[in-house]
């Protein structure tokens, strides 16, 4: 999807719980501009804001790189972290490892993965304990 | 119903929002957990919470939400407050607790073309 698309890059603090959400907010915003239909921005927004959240909780760092076209948006969320070592179980709604942090702020309940999977049409989670995680959703446009 | 309706009747403060009074509440959904109303695929339009902090203007953001209901005197942070003004969601905030606020609303919403949510 990468070809001839629109591409938007933001540098994730993996520990900044205030301002996590900051790029989701921004590419909502930008694909309204671009006239997305509004049930793909917010499928976007919400898995997007998702993955935001987690690279807060579990990650040091990371970059989120999101690709717009007529037919769809790919979002790329990598991060530099400990890594997901039981990628099946992450993705069992309930379970969590997420700090109390995490809690406070609404979230940390198991929920994340599991909703990023839902809202998007296709989900790839390419991780290495100790390294890090590189999760790619793809949403396309309904006909 | 409208935000200004809801300000009343669970006797809020209006934290910021003053202009959007006049906006329609159709669905309402009550809880602390985020990720729980980032899954629902039906429409929110008001969110209770009685959580302070800028993740719940984000998420009330993600599902155009109009209205953030801030209950138990729960102080909303600097960081929610300029979060809601840039994305135009009208914070109100009650000492009321969950429960109640739930209440009234329910009661009041009822006939009212207002949900309760699942």
């Amino acid at each position: 999807m990468e070809n001839d698309a629109l591409e938007l890059d933001f540098e994730v603090d993996g520990n900044d719980y205030q301002r996590a959400g900051e790029a989701s907010s921004r590419v909502k915003t930008t694909l309204k501009e671009v006239g997305m239909p509004a049930e793909l921005i917010k499928r976007v927004a919400i898995a997007m804001y998702e993955g935001e959240i987690n690279m807060v909780i579990h990650a040091d760092s990371g970059v989120a790189k999101v690709f717009i076209k007529p037919d769809g948006v790919e979002v790329v969320l990598k991060d530099v972290g400990k890594g997901i070592p039981d990628v099946e179980k992450a993705m069992q709604e309930g379970f969590s490892t997420a700090s109390d942090d995490a809690i406070e702020l609404g979230f940390g309940a198991g929920m994340g993965l599991p909703n990023m999977k839902k809202h998007s049409d296709e989900m790839v989670i390419d991780t290495e304990v100790g390294v890090g995680t590189t999760v790619t959703m793809k949403f396309f446009t309904k006909e | 119903m409208t935000v200004e309706d809801i300000r009343r009747m669970v006797d809020a403060e209006l934290v910021c929002g003053e202009d959007l009074g006049a906006k329609e509440a159709g669905t309402i959904y009550a809880t602390d957990l985020m990720s729980s109303v980032l899954a629902q695929e039906q429409e929110i339009s008001v969110l209770v919470t009685g959580l302070g902090n800028a993740q719940v203007i984000r998420t009330a953001e993600m599902l155009d939400m109009v209205c953030v209901v801030i209950v138990r005197g729960v102080c909303p942070c600097d960081e929610l407050i300029e979060a809601a003004k840039d994305s135009g969601i009208v914070v109100l905030a009650t000492k009321k607790s969950m429960f109640d606020t739930c209440g009234i609303l329910y009661e009041e919403g009822k006939g009212r073309g207002v949900s309760n949510g699942k």
